[in-house]
């Protein structure tokens, strides 16, 4: 598919391993080594663009940093996506022992996760180079935020997920219309299957595939906004999610970019840590045993959210995780039930799993002394657990059934409240 | 004779073609055939060391070949190996 002008400040796309040069186009690997594609920006043009002031008088969404993104806001595909809450987890810190920690509430995105970030970029994108079909491989956040985005813009959308998905997720995709292609197999199966088809239709903008370059610039958004909410400050230590690894670290490169375009005075030095489940671990195993390699797996986890065997940007999330001095933990399945209960006991939060993977991972990292109780922390809570209610079902029940009578509320009230 | 798929950013040197049939027991010979049939693959395909680059994936039958025996992952006649690059999805 032809490319069409670009957004103001692209200049073109690099790629990450061996520098080769090429144009903004529907591009996402190197055809000379097959390395990741970036985003080269004029970073000199942005920082005359933009200041505190410009963005404060953007929208409350990401497109208040749109200098700073590979497209322009584009109204027909916008959903409001970004801006979410910075809250201060006073009662969490407690519990966990740590001192200022802060969440970063992305649950509250119109389909209810941070994919809300990445498909609006990636769609914008898609629509002003042409295309008229959104496609995906998605464990179930992308899925919804495709299908959704694709329906309000005029889009026609094939989204593929693994046919074992939660149940909230299936419909919550489904609802916005025909196609959801439910593949018998896992993630990186449907993965694979989506990197073939996106040769043989290249009239498809596959966000994740032929648009990735341009997709997973969205979640810069995710440090952009943290700063803005503390003040223009950095954080000293956040805690990430990693599935792909490409959430991970692109918030770290969104901090290194507030300060390259001047947004942040001083150079912050954010220490970045990874959270994963044992069941699908790559990543963590990797930092533990001290291997650049990273050794595909095949997930078993009740964070099917996270469940990528063979994580695209795996090298580079421990590589970002080293040399920012953080940490890398895998936690179980019980933990993170436990820590999705504590958050919403503590919080008032309810997050899906991956936010109990987060939580899980922060309490065994401030428990280590890795993140340390004078740092300031943010940690991402990346999807709302109306997703993935199988994981708690069991355990949050009514506490009580009772006739409507004041005798039989008594009676059963007196054993709860003691 | 096995059916090689290769992926768009190769397909300069396939003349174009979407899928190439070669000889090979395993998936280096495979892949070596290929490189004798198409000269150009190999220097894409592999790093210094001889073994695949990283962010390339090969599938025999579908499985990863890093899950069985790498490049002496046996390859049956009539089976499909595919070249997918690594780096997509999340």
């Amino acid at each position: 598919m032809a490319s069409t002008a670009a957004a103001s400040f692209v200049q073109g796309l690099r790629c990450r391993e061996c520098s080769h040069a090429f144009p903004a186009e529907a591009l996402h690997v190197c055809e000379w080594c097959f390395g990741p594609l970036e985003v080269v920006y004029d970073y000199e043009g942005i920082a005359k663009a933009t200041s505190r002031e410009s963005i404060a008088a953007g929208p409350p969404s990401i497109w208040r940093y749109a200098s700073l993104l590979p497209a322009v806001n584009d109204g027909a595909v916008d959903l409001g996506a970004g801006f979410t809450p910075l809250v201060r987890a006073d009662r969490l810190a407690a519990e966990l022992g740590l001192g200022e920690l802060w969440l970063k509430n992305d649950t509250l995105n119109p389909t209810g996760s941070f994919k809300d970030r990445v498909v609006s970029v990636a769609l914008a994108r898609a629509r002003a180079m042409g295309f008229k079909v959104a496609a995906c491989a998605s464990t179930g956040n992308l899925a919804n935020s495709v299908a959704a985005h694709a329906a309000r813009a005029g889009m026609r959308h094939v989204v593929f997920i693994p046919a074992d998905l939660e149940a909230g997720k299936v419909v919550t995709t489904a609802v916005y219309g025909p196609s959801l292609i439910a593949v018998d197999g896992s993630y990186d199966d449907v993965n694979r299957l989506c990197a073939e088809l996106a040769s043989e239709q290249p009239t498809w903008a596959f966000v994740n595939v032929n648009l990735r370059t341009y997709y997973a610039e969205g979640s810069k958004t995710l440090a952009f906004e943290t700063a803005e909410q503390l003040g223009w400050e950095a954080p000293d230590h956040v805690v990430v999610p990693v599935a792909s690894g490409s959430q991970l670290t692109k918030i770290a490169k969104g901090f290194r970019e507030l300060h390259r375009v001047g947004l942040l005075t001083t150079e912050p030095h954010v220490r970045v840590s990874g959270a994963q489940a044992e069941g699908c671990s790559p990543v963590a195993t990797a930092f533990t045993e001290g291997h650049e390699y990273i050794r595909p797996v095949k997930p078993k986890t009740i964070a099917k959210s996270l469940a990528i065997g063979n994580p695209a940007d795996g090298p580079y999330a421990l590589e970002e995780v080293r040399r920012s001095g953080g940490g890398l933990e895998a936690v179980s399945d019980q933990e993170i039930v436990d820590a999705m209960l504590l958050l919403a006991r503590t919080e008032g939060i309810f997050a899906e799993t991956a936010g109990g993977v987060t939580i899980a991972t922060l309490a065994r990292l401030a428990a280590k002394g890795v993140v340390r109780s004078d740092e300031r922390v943010v940690a991402y809570i990346t999807g709302a657990g109306l997703k993935t209610i199988e994981a708690v079902a069991p355990v949050c029940r009514p506490t009580a059934t009772i006739a409507p009578t004041m005798d039989a509320f008594a009676a059963a009230f007196e054993g709860v409240d003691g | 004779m096995a059916t090689v798929r290769i992926p768009t950013q190769l397909r300069t040197l396939s003349g174009g073609a979407a899928e190439v049939s070669v000889d090979g027991a395993t998936v280096g010979e495979v892949l070596a055939a290929l490189e004798t049939a198409h000269p150009g693959f190999s220097a894409r395909l592999f790093d210094e060391g001889g073994g695949l680059r990283r962010f390339v994936n090969v599938f025999v039958a579908d499985e990863d070949v890093r899950f069985v025996d790498g490049l002496a992952t046996k390859v049956e006649a009539g089976q499909t190996v595919s070249i997918i690059p690594a780096v997509a999805g999340g």
